[in-house]
């Protein structure tokens, strides 16, 4: 018995050190030499990939070149992916370099600036057998560049967005007079705070749970300016609690400032403005017993809000305060519109610092906006009309229509940046 | 001066962001990483303030015997305990002091540290709580929101009903039988993919453009809200 395990083991042992050894040795030198490809490993009956292509990486920084391939045809569906090999030299040196996916035909290769590449590529079966290689490619040199072609569908924008701001500013420098649609939430906002006054009651303002670089936050910050100078001359008193420091600071100065304009400074605490927690529910409950102990008469929510929307709306509610909320977050509004009695409705919250100011230039710029919307409603409805009469024609004569799939594929890339 | 050195800045530095963002060069998008980092390593000293400004709130709280001043107490102790804990035992690696304390009286701590050991069994089961609060104020704020006061109420109150049903097993269930078209869950499928999409997309269009629009006002100077007053 101990002998025949004895057999079994030195035949096994036999076996496999010499099928180690030379695959061992197969898997060297084709990785290094171009000239042996013919090895026992490649697999002749695989094309080799072809129509390899080689560029430097468009709108990057450098150091980085693409190669791109056709998949080899494998019927049988045993390449696994594909080895790129590189070199300096065309004809000799070439060593791995990365390895792509069994359906990639694009690899980027990290380079260095300035050096011409040559690169040539080969399938790997799942058995860990290759193609032939692929035709070396031309060389290629990796440089940076300096303006993002990808992105001038963006500057057209940028341009044609700001110009139309510029105009509609000097309009209304001309004093020529701009209608605002009125909206309901900011018009309260008055209401709320004489309410809150004639309770005696304080008026609690939440800024958003968001740090500062949100726009939301900025928006909501514009509101805080008129709704504290409001407070100040009514000689209210506000809380505004925060979660970011940053706009804590600013949130302070900002309603310092207003106490100051509003002749009060002397009603004006430091305290009125103050940092909870930087954590989400955490915030959510220490609001959640400010609205309980204090009972203020108003709550406003204004700015980014996450799942803690409805938490501080419901318990808001149930204390009985007037709430106005107004958020960019499309998430959270169906949450406020329930349990708020004004919601201020995405770019609604861009536009209260117009609508509360009524000064010229910002009203301007909310015509500019208006306009932009149009421009936009009537870019896709365009792209609708044609892919709607794009798709009967595929319907009756299986062909789309080339000029309108050019006109959608256009507006399609006018949409990526 | 006050204003206009801001004003400046937020000139300067809005439209140098606005050309960083179409130079793909490394010098760009090192200048970019470097003011981000700026912003982080400046907000990390604004907690300084925050700090400053919880001891002082909670501080008032207790010397006016504040409603709920005692709470105030908790607040403070826990913010001295988890900050010394934190300052000398280690955030994600055990310092010698965690290390010395392990070693001679044979804690276990699966966390690493003990600040991590109050993140996990403090700090995420408090906001768990609350969080699981949510669900109980869905259905108080969805009983008031489905009353079926006008028109639109009704319409409001039907389509939350299928999408309800339909994300449900029993919905499929209740229209196997039914042709494909009338299949509960393709009809939510639809409500989801077409009619609330297109709300969304409108709303998400004027957002873009009003966060643009705002962007540019700060930029050209023309809402200085933020600094504070009005002109």
């Amino acid at each position: 018995m101990r002998n025949r395990a004895f057999t079994a083991i030195f035949l096994i042992f036999l076996f496999l050190v010499p099928s180690f050894i030379f695959s061992q040795a197969g898997i060297e030198v084709v990785a290094v030499e171009d000239t042996l490809i013919s090895l026992p490993d490649t697999l002749s009956e695989i094309i080799a990939p072809t129509e390899i292509n080689v560029f430097d990486t468009p709108n990057d920084a450098g150091e980085n070149i693409t190669i791109t391939w056709e998949i080899t045809e494998d019927p049988s569906g045993i390449i696994v992916g594909y080895e790129i090999f590189r070199s300096e030299d065309k004809e000799t040196g070439y060593e791995i370099t990365g390895f792509a996916g069994k359906k990639t035909e694009e690899f980027k290769n990290r380079t260095n600036n300035g050096v011409v590449y040559y690169y040539k590529v080969r399938a790997k079966t799942s058995d860990g057998k290759f193609s032939p290689f692929s035709v070396i490619s031309e060389g290629a040199v990796s440089q940076p560049q300096w303006f993002h072609t990808g992105r001038i569908n963006a500057l057209v924008a940028v341009v044609a967005f700001v110009s139309l701001l510029l105009f509609f500013v000097s309009t209304a420098k001309k004093g020529k007079s701009l209608f605002i649609r009125r909206i309901a939430g900011l018009d309260a906002l008055d209401e709320a705070v004489g309410r809150a006054t004639e309770m005696g009651k304080p008026i609690l303002y939440v800024p958003g749970l968001s740090s500062m670089s949100d726009i939301a936050t900025i928006a909501s910050i514009n509101i805080l300016g008129p709704v504290a100078k409001k407070v100040a001359e009514y000689e209210s008193t506000i809380i505004v609690p925060n979660r970011d420091p940053i706009v804590m600071t600013v949130a302070r100065q900002v309603v310092k400032e207003s106490f100051l304009e509003a002749g009060r400074p002397d009603s004006f605490n430091e305290d009125m403005v103050f940092f909870l927690t930087d954590s989400q529910f955490g915030f959510a409950a220490a609001v959640d017993g400010i609205m309980v102990r204090e009972k203020p008469a108003t709550n406003l929510f204004l700015g980014m809000f996450w799942a803690e929307s409805l938490i501080l709306a419901e318990t808001g509610n149930m204390t009985g305060a007037i709430q106005i909320a107004g958020t960019d977050a499309v998430a959270q509004l169906p949450f406020f519109v329930t349990a708020c009695d004004y919601t201020i409705i995405g770019e609604e919250l861009y536009a209260a610092s117009a609508y509360l100011s009524r000064a010229p230039l910002l009203v301007g710029s909310l015509k500019a906006q208006d306009m932009g919307k149009a421009i936009l409603v009537v870019v896709v409805v365009i792209a609708f009309i044609c892919a709607i009469v794009n798709t009967g024609f595929s319907l009756t004569t299986h062909t789309p229509n080339a000029v309108l799939s050019k006109i959608i594929e256009f507006v399609q890339s006018w949409f990526k940046v | 001066m006050r204003r206009k050195i801001p004003l400046a800045i937020a000139f300067v530095f809005g439209i140098i962001m606005i050309i960083q963002f179409f130079i793909p060069h490394r010098i760009s998008v090192e200048f970019y990483r470097n003011m981000l980092n700026a912003l982080v390593i400046v907000g990390i000293f604004y907690y300084i303030l925050a700090v400053s400004s919880l001891i002082r709130v909670h501080r008032g709280k207790i010397k006016r015997k504040k409603p709920g001043w005692g709470y105030s107490y908790v607040t403070l102790i826990s913010l001295v305990v988890t900050a010394v804990i934190g300052v000398l035992g280690g955030a994600y690696q055990a310092t010698r002091i965690t290390s010395w304390f392990v070693q001679h009286f044979h804690w276990q701590i699966e966390q690493g540290t003990g600040l991590m050991v109050i993140y996990t069994y403090i700090q995420i089961p408090m906001g768990a709580t609350m969080f699981s609060l949510l669900a109980f104020f869905i259905a108080s704020a969805a009983f008031r929101a489905f009353k079926a006061r006008s028109l639109t109420a009704v319409l409001l109150l039907v389509t939350a009903f299928v999408v309800m049903l339909g994300r449900v097993p029993i919905g499929a269930l209740l229209t196997r039988r039914l042709p494909e078209i009338f299949h509960l869950t393709n009809i939510v499928e639809w409500i989801l993919k077409y009619p609330n999409m297109a709300a969304q997309r409108g709303i998400l269009m004027g957002i873009g453009l009003g966060m643009i629009a705002t962007s540019l006002k700060i930029i050209l100077g023309i809402e200085r809200g933020y600094l504070g007053g009005g002109d």
